[in-house]
């Protein structure tokens, strides 16, 4: 093909930005929209007014950040065709049916339910309410089994025949179930998890540090570390299994995270840290563990790992790049551990609302769920590199024919609006967070408030008062 | 006996498009008419009639989008990057508007300038897909299976004024779909604003009409040889019969008649357009056969539209039924 290497790099550079904007806000989206049908639950079950406060309060920040979840999201299902017209000519017949199936069946349904969530108060009784909020967060979740297949068959592809150049799907089972997908499903529905509950940790902390310490950002503030304990040692274990079952199929991806060049006889030692140098085919100022490779890799005490020499140059990722997105990730994910742990403990010594030095540090673990998340599809994807289908097709004759200007104006243009709209769009999640939830009125009435359904429900709540600007 | 899977899908994504074309026309027509409205929360008001479905009609897009990659990949890989630039606006268009929505209600001090963003952005994404739908109807030239023109193809006179006609006729929805949802005053200075555009929609028609018969041979033989005459003359009587018809309702005060007899325009104008270029799907020379995804991919996207396409109609009935009747400004609300 000739389309010139500019032109590549611009592509990859363009769909590398769409995407990383766009998946901080279905995280965001996919860990609140479960939190709050949980919220709702709880209230509708035993009617405490906390639960409700909190409801209404994340659920502001959801609207806005579901807003720019779906138009980040609409961006990308049309960068294929744009930017990849050689990957959907190719591979189109596999990708898309999984693409066209997430919009039937989750798109629709999130959108469709979404107005009742927020807008559907007086028009529709509790319970059918919380079925609105429920089939969002359903919703989300279908999302993400469908894009996460999608995006594992390119990882690991199987189940297709190629015929004449082209991908012709033959096992519909085996291209949605393959081998990376039931890691990857979890991996990121938990990573969704963990961004949504350090957000509301943070949030609680701030508003504890300045003194706020009513029952709704306690509750709020326990129930995010108590999440927090849940998931951060599930996702440590699933990710090592993720790790062994890539070493299965993408061994090139392992050798290019760890920067091992040699393949170790007798087992192999592990990089702690270190320089890869692509050039030199070495990896430099490293600190190495002996074992620790076999151990972490294989579980064995001398499993043999594949060297990156062991790949033709051009078949390489780049090592540089995973080798420390994957290390960021992995030190969030343990800095997350240490957090949980801390929290157990003082909760234990009933401080965890006095210790201010903790709620510090709740307060900046706040975007570490992001940064883990971005710093893992960065391994995912940057260690696929250089193919897009894994085996079948690179990323070079993947891309449209395009000119170096067209990409070059649409990347540069893409970049001011989502700074720009995007930018002000996060101060204002942010300055909402920053307010909190509405301060609670009368603690007698806690109980009783929310008896009626329809107008009568709705004079009680909080939000019937306009809402004060956020902007201000 | 084989069933013609490309024509089920072409039906399909037909029908996606045209459900598209209507429900997001009027939202975005209502970011189109906003700057004849600004008195003490008329505007709220207008964005508030949409609020709960804006993004479900969004979806449509997307579900065209996303079908038509996956059945006939080709013509996805083809018509997108022809209208390359036309495609990004209109993303970046409704990036601003879809934003918009949910912060201009939160906003004070800087409530004008999320205004500008609605009205800015649903301008140019209709402007867009103005532009698209033109190229469409002239064609793309395609050499070896691929995109084979220039970056600036799109950019003709005609292409410009569909851009035109389609903001013209998404005006027109929505300043319908507004007099069908609000009242007192405000739908008052609807029924003031729907009489203009309503002549200027039947103008644009006659306009996009002519120009495309003399332009294109193809078209032109399409539409006047008999007897194809005699089948296709209902589609310019029909559609002169319900711009009168909105005209006198208008005369009446009618609440809905306006808006539904807008969408009987937009549906023969759809109409006519597939007329035109059936079975292509990417003018003047790919067809929906060459266009098409192996026959598993349509086959397993089919059985998965079938099943759910109903769905989803039902529980998007049941959403504007939920939300039914006039919105006023002081109905108690979300934000
Ligand atoms: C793990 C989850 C996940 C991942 C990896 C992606 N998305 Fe996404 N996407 C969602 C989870 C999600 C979601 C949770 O379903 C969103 C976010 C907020 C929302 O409204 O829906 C969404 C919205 C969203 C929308 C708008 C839907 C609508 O109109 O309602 C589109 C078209 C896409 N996405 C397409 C993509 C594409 C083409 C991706 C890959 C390159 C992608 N998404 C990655
Ligand atoms: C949502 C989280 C995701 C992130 C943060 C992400 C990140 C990235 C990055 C950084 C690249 C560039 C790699 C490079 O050029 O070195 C890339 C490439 C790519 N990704 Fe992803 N990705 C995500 C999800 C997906 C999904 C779900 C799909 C498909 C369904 C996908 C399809 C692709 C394709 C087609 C490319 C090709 C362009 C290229 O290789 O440069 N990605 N992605
Ligand atoms: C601390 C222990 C962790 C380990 C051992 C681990 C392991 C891994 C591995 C091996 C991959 C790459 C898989 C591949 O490309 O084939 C990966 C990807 C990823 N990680 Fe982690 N991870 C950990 C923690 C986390 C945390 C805390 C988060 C987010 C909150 C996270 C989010 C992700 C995401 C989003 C991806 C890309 C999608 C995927 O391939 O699943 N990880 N992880």
């Amino acid at each position: 093909m000739n389309v010139p290497d500019t032109a590549l790099l611009l592509a990859r550079w363009q769909f590398a930005f769409t995407v990383s904007f766009h998946i901080i806000f279905p995280a965001i989206s996919i860990g609140l929209a479960s939190y709050l049908a949980v919220l709702e639950g709880l209230w509708l079950k035993t009617g405490k007014l906390v639960y409700k406060e909190l409801f209404f309060f994340w659920s502001k920040v959801f609207a806005v950040g579901f807003a720019m979840g779906v138009v980040s999201g609409v961006v990308m299902s049309y960068q294929f065709g744009t930017n990849w017209s050689g990957f959907s000519t190719v591979a189109g017949s596999v990708t898309g049916p999984l693409l066209t199936y997430e919009v039937l069946t989750a798109f629709f349904l999130e959108a469709g339910f979404l107005g009742i969530m927020l807008f559907g108060w007086t028009k529709v009784g509790p319970r059918a309410h919380f079925v609105a909020t429920l089939m969002v967060a359903v919703g989300t979740l279908i999302s993400t089994f469908w894009i996460l297949s999608s995006n594992s068959w390119m990882q690991t592809p199987q189940g297709h025949a190629l015929v004449n150049g082209k991908i012709v799907p033959v096992d519909w089972f085996k291209i949605v179930f393959n081998p990376s997908f039931p890691y990857r499903l979890v991996h990121m529905a938990l990573a969704a998890f963990i961004v949504a509950a350090l957000l509301v940790g943070a949030t609680a902390a701030w508003h504890l540090l300045r003194g706020r310490k009513d029952p709704a950002i306690r509750k709020s503030f326990s129930m995010a570390l108590w999440m927090l304990l849940l998931v951060v040692p599930i996702q440590i274990a699933v990710g090592d299994a993720h790790g062994l079952n890539t070493r299965e199929h993408q061994p090139a991806k392992i050798a290019a995270i760890e920067g091992l060049w040699e393949t170790e006889k007798g087992g192999t030692s592990l990089n702690l840290v270190g320089w890869p140098d692509m050039e030199a085919e070495t990896t430099r100022y490293a600190l190495k563990v002996p074992h620790l490779g076999s151990v972490i890799l294989t579980h064995s005490w001398d499993g043999e790992i594949q060297g990156l020499k062991s790949f033709a140059p051009e078949d390489r990722p780049n090592s540089t790049i995973v080798f420390w997105s994957f290390r960021i990730m992995v030190g969030m994910g343990l800095l997350m551990l240490l957090l949980a742990l801390l929290g157990l403990a003082l909760r234990r010594r009933e401080r965890l609302y006095e210790a201010r030095w903790f709620q510090r540090f709740a307060l900046w673990m706040g975007p570490t769920g992001l940064i883990a998340l971005l710093a893992g599809w960065v391994t995912t994807e940057a260690g696929r590199q250089p193919w897009v289908v894994y085996g079948v097709l690179r990323t070079r004759d993947a891309v449209s024919p395009l000119t170096v200007q067209q990409v070059g104006t649409s990347l540069m243009i893409f970049v001011m609006v989502y700074f720009l709209v995007f930018g002000t769009g996060i101060y204002y999640m942010l300055k909402l967070m920053a307010k909190g939830p509405d301060l609670p009125h009368d603690e007698a009435d806690e109980e009783a408030a929310d008896t009626g359904r329809g107008k009568e429900r709705f004079d009680h709540r909080p939000l019937s008062r306009p809402t004060e600007p956020i902007d201000e | 006996m084989t069933i013609d899977l490309p024509v089920i899908w072409a039906a399909i994504i037909g029908f996606g498009v045209f459900l598209y074309v209507a429900l997001d026309g009027f939202d975005l027509g209502i970011g189109l008419i906003f700057p004849f409205f600004d008195r003490e929360g008329e505007r709220q008001v207008m964005l508030n009639t949409v609020a709960p479905v804006w993004d479900g009609n969004e979806t449509w897009m997307v579900l065209g989008g996303a079908s038509l990659y996956a059945v006939f990949p080709v013509a996805y890989s083809i018509l997108l990057p022809a209208t390359y630039l036309p495609i990004v606006a209109m993303l970046c268009g409704l990036i601003f508007r879809g934003v918009a929505f949910e912060i201009r209600a939160k906003a004070r001090r800087t409530q004008h300038l999320w205004d500008l963003a609605f009205i800015a952005g649903s301008a140019v994404a209709t402007f867009a897909q103005g532009v698209i739908l033109g190229t469409l109807l002239q064609g793309v030239e395609i050499r070896d299976g691929k995109f084979a023109g220039g970056a600036f193809d799109w950019f003709t006179p005609f292409n410009l004024f569909t851009g035109i006609g389609l903001t013209v006729t998404y005006a027109t929805l929505g300043c319908g779909w507004l007099l069908m949802k609000t009242d007192g005053e405000l739908r008052r200075r609807m029924g003031v604003l729907m009489r203009p555009l309503t002549v200027a929609l039947g103008v644009t028609i006659g306009v996009v009409s002519l120009w495309t018969v003399l332009g294109q041979q193809a078209v032109a033989a399409r539409w006047f040889s008999t007897p194809n005459l005699y089948y296709f003359l209902p589609v310019p009587v029909l559609v002169l019969a319900c711009l009168a018809g909105i005209l006198k309702a208008l005369r009446s005060g009618a609440d809905r008649t306006p808006f539904l007899l807008t969408l009987g325009i937009l549906f023969l104008g759809y109409t006519g357009l597939i007329i035109s270029i059936f079975p292509n799907i990417v003018p003047p020379s790919l067809d929906i056969w060459t266009a098409s995804a192996p026959h598993s991919s349509q086959l397993f996207t089919l059985v998965g539209a079938a099943i759910v396409v109903p769905i989803i109609l039902a529980y998007t009935a049941m959403a504007y039924w939920v939300f039914r009747g006039k919105v006023r400004a002081d109905d108690p609300g979300y934000h």
